[in-house]
């Protein structure tokens, strides 16, 4: 048997993103190790969301280059990316309103390639997991923020993706929320063995999650490491705010 | 009381036939937002295969009306649809009343302008008696039909991939693609269904008036753009229940309006389907969380 790279990881090399002058993304090299949860962090405009639109296929690099496993995958389109198990969620969820809860996440693995019975059944498990089985059969454009989000991230794991990239899944939780989404994810790492990307405004949240992060700041890497050591890192807190305080200070 | 009954029986065959023709609409404007005015020209393109296949077994002229009418729905996405699928939705509309009026031109240029007489079998023109009342089979295999095909549908939509798929894009095209469903496979499935239902709607139409003539499509195009806009643009359900409602409405007004004006049924008829968007601008069966999205 020929050893084959891990699937589950997302390597990126000098990734470029230049509109009209200006460098959004100026050579980012980015490690996504298999079964990680890599956070990204980083002011306003430092290209976080330039550089996950590459990854997940919403922007072709103007220079760089994108792996994941042993598969080159530049310049994929996001349904190619998809169905070969690179799943993006989105900060806006974008449920199927007049789907119910357990259709939604079961719609997430047919469209991925999963038979109907397959996909149910996976369905049921996801939910069970998230602790939404006593909502399987609501309308999904009845659920409160917190649980949206929560579906969100089941329905983008129907189809078994190795690789989820997580776009701010915390934004306007709240703190009961935020830490019912942390258990969920984390759970869903070490369940399914999935890696993830997760962009994200609160510290607090991130620093709990992340295994490791990386800041951008003006389209570079600025910091890459522990949550504790990107926390204290100088370079970090000058990005953020000018001065020598701690991050966790920049909430809000 | 016969006559009652006898109503209720028209009202449901009628209401039938404007069902059949409200589906074909509602499921490609589910999926694309689409109101498709060449829907028409498909039951027109299933009426001429009916009249021209001729003296054939009656099998055959249904599979034939059917394929013809798949093939041409088919065709349509593929050739005018496809192209503009991202554009606007004036721009679908507009094309799609391009391709009705080609299509329209078409049949005058072949067929010429005037009605062309044909049957679908002799067995369909028979009625037999209950009592006083006297039912056309016809009547009876419309709606039963009809039933037989929306509970296929439901099934369809709930349980097998497709479906599933076909209703994930119905609610958020883009993010379904994201998710992996392919949109050339969804959106031609769809137009595949349309056209099987017109060649449906386009059989039981020939069995009824005997004829088929170019602009055969237009009168069933309006009644399903009613019935889908009544019933809530983007509810299959509620096309289906506008179409019902239509079909009892109009077999009501031709009973009850005085002899004098029962001419002009249709149009108390599209009054009161205008009554009914002023009170209920959003249809009467939209679910209050999609009313935003559209």
């Amino acid at each position: 048997m020929v050893a084959k790279t891990d699937e589950r990881t997302l390597e990126a090399s000098g990734i470029r993103v230049q509109f009209e002058g200006v460098k959004a993304v100026d050579g980012v090299d980015l490690h996504l190790g298999a079964g990680e949860i890599l956070g990204l962090i980083g002011p306003n405009g430092a290209g976080k969301t330039t550089l996950v639109n590459v990854l997940s296929g919403f922007q072709a690099p103007t220079e760089g280059s994108v792996t994941m496993g042993d598969q080159p995958v530049t310049g994929w389109s996001p349904q190619r990316l998809a169905r070969h198990g690179l799943v993006r969620t989105f900060q806006a969820v974008r449920l199927f309103g007049r789907l119910t809860v357990l259709e939604n996440v079961e719609a997430g693995g047919v469209a991925g390639g999963l038979s109907l019975r397959k996909a149910r059944r996976r369905a049921a498990e996801l939910l069970e997991q998230f602790g939404l089985t006593d909502r399987a059969d609501l309308d999904a454009a009845s659920l409160p923020l917190g649980e949206e989000r929560l579906l969100g991230v089941a329905r983008a794991m129907a189809s078994g993706p190795q690789i989820l990239l997580l776009d701010e899944p915390a934004a306007g939780l709240n703190e009961t929320e935020g830490d019912e989404l942390l258990a969920a994810l984390t759970a869903i790492r070490d369940r399914h063995g999935c890696s993830l990307l997760v962009i994200e405004h609160d510290m607090r949240f991130m620093m709990r999650l992340c295994e490791r992060m990386q800041v951008l700041d003006a389209g570079r890497t600025i910091s890459i490491g522990t949550p504790e050591h990107v926390r204290t890192d100088p370079a970090v807190l000058t990005a953020y705010l000018g001065t020598g305080r701690e991050v966790r200070d920049a909430e809000g | 009381m016969a006559n009652v009954i006898q109503n209720i029986i028209d009202a449901l065959a009628l209401g039938s036939l404007y069902a059949l023709f409200a589906l074909g609409v509602a499921l490609i404007f589910g999926i694309m937002r689409l109101v498709n005015f060449a829907h028409g020209e498909l039951i027109m393109v299933g009426a001429y295969t009916v009249v021209l296949v001729g003296d054939v077994p009656f099998v055959v002229k249904v599979a034939a009306t059917l394929v013809v009418a798949i093939a041409a729905a088919l065709l349509m996405e593929r050739v005018a649809m496809r192209p503009v699928r991202d554009s606007s939705p004036a721009t679908l509309l507009i094309t799609s009343f391009a391709v009705s009026y080609l299509l329209q031109n078409l049949a005058i240029t072949i067929f010429g302008s005037v009605p062309k007489s044909g049957q679908v079998s002799s067995f369909l023109s028979e009625s037999f008696n209950i009592g006083s009342v006297s039912i056309s089979k016809l009547d009876v295999a419309t709606v039963v039909v009809t039933l037989a095909l929306m509970a296929g549908l439901a099934l369809f939509l709930a349980r097998t991939p497709m479906g599933v798929q076909m209703r994930a894009a119905a609610e958020n095209f883009r993010m379904a693609r994201l998710l992996g469903v392919r949109a050339n496979r969804v959106i031609a499935m769809a137009f595949g269904i349309s056209g099987l239902l017109a060649g449906i709607s386009a059989i039981f139409l020939v069995a009824q008036t005997g004829t088929v003539s170019p602009v055969v499509g237009l009168s069933p195009v309006l009644f399903a753009f009613m019935a889908t806009v009544l019933g809530g643009l983007g509810s299959l359900y509620g096309a289906v229940i506008g179409g019902f409602l239509l079909g009892a409405a109009s077999v009501a007004l031709q009973a009850l309006l005085p002899l004098g004006i029962r001419g002009y049924r249709d149009a108390f008829l599209f009054g009161a389907v205008l009554a009914v968007l002023v009170l209920r601008p959003q249809g009467l069966f939209v679910p209050r969380t999609a009313v935003a999205r559209i």
